[in-house]
């Protein structure tokens, strides 16, 4: 279970409302490499994992995505909160508040809504930490594209840079994980899921008492 | 403008004399250990043996306590996990609404 800290991990304060900018932020939210894909990635593959590094990992990246889905909402719902009608209809988002008004909603810069179909559970440790890897360095391409579009605010620059950072942290760790998982599936009495040691013989003990 | 930036505890002016100052910099020292124990336990969840890594784990964890005990007293629960005489969850702004700022 989780408890909500009533604390962003990282502060935002944007003193100008910037609707332009929205738009594009709003995909980190709800988008393909987004922080609520993230989430779920992580925290839905964790259960198939064989070594506690890789379940620890899981769940603690996973947690901290939640806290940057709160940072990435932050930024959105500051950018537009107090813009005017005449602002939001001239940056482009006049369909997106025809729908969602000025709340925040997940979806993709491009407009389509948050899918499932952009996070994969394969239930096989090597594939699923290979595909967080390249969500990793996916998420930090969309923020340094997101840094060149905000180039003229510092405000919304900060907390973007800081949260272009934590992927780089994120595939670090990954990495880490993923060689711990090699290792042990290149041990010999290693037994996955189906309790059968998937490199010995049926019938050869296995050590896990089955 | 910003339409709802009229909060009198977040002046938001960075000064010395704002009577806020000391809440501003409490806050900032909490997430400042807050960041640097997610920091430690993503890094000990890959190296669980690094002696060093640990006692900063121990000794943020300690301080970061202390800290939350003293800011909550003052300026109302972070979690609902602190106990309150009254519910003084709902006073505080979020943290979307620039609340702890």
């Amino acid at each position: 279970m989780w408890t909500y800290n009533k604390a962003l991990e990282y502060p935002i304060n944007i003193k100008c409302p910037n609707p332009k900018l929205a738009k594009f932020i709003i995909s980190q939210y709800g988008g393909p490499d987004g922080e609520l894909a993230a989430s779920l990635r992580y925290l839905s593959q964790r259960f198939g994992m064989p070594d506690q590094k890789a379940k620890a990992i899981l769940n603690d990246i996973g947690t901290e995505e939640l806290a940057h889905l709160e940072m990435v909402g932050t930024i959105v719902h500051q950018l537009t909160k107090g813009a005017s009608i005449e602002e939001i209809e001239k940056y482009g988002l006049g369909a997106y508040y025809t729908d969602h008004g000025v709340g925040v909603y997940p979806q993709a810069a491009a407009g389509y809504p948050f899918t499932a179909a952009v996070l994969a559970v394969k239930g096989d440790p090597i594939a699923d930490l290979q595909e967080d890897l390249a969500a990793e360095q996916k998420a930090r391409a969309t923020y340094e594209k997101l840094i060149d579009l905000c180039r003229d605010d510092p405000d919304v620059i900060d907390p973007l840079r800081f949260l272009r950072e934590r992927e780089v942290v994120h595939f670090q760790r990954f990495g880490e994980a993923l060689r711990g998982v090699q290792d042990k599936l290149a041990q010999k009495k290693f037994c996955m899921n189906d309790m059968k040691p998937i490199n010995k013989k049926d019938n050869d003990d296995c050590g896990c008492n089955n | 403008m910003i339409d709802d930036n009229t909060n009198l505890d977040n002046c938001n002016c960075n000064c010395d004399n704002c009577p806020d100052s000391t809440r501003r910099e409490m806050m900032m020292k909490i997430r400042e250990l807050d960041f640097a124990i997610i920091e430690l336990a993503l890094y000990l969840d890959t190296h669980p043996e690094d002696e060093k890594a640990l006692c900063l784990h121990k000794e943020y964890c300690k301080d970061v306590k202390a800290l939350k005990d003293q800011y909550q007293k003052v300026y109302g629960p972070l979690t609902i996990k602190y106990p309150c005489n009254k519910w003084r969850w709902l006073e505080e702004p979020w943290p979307w609404e620039r609340g702890n700022f």
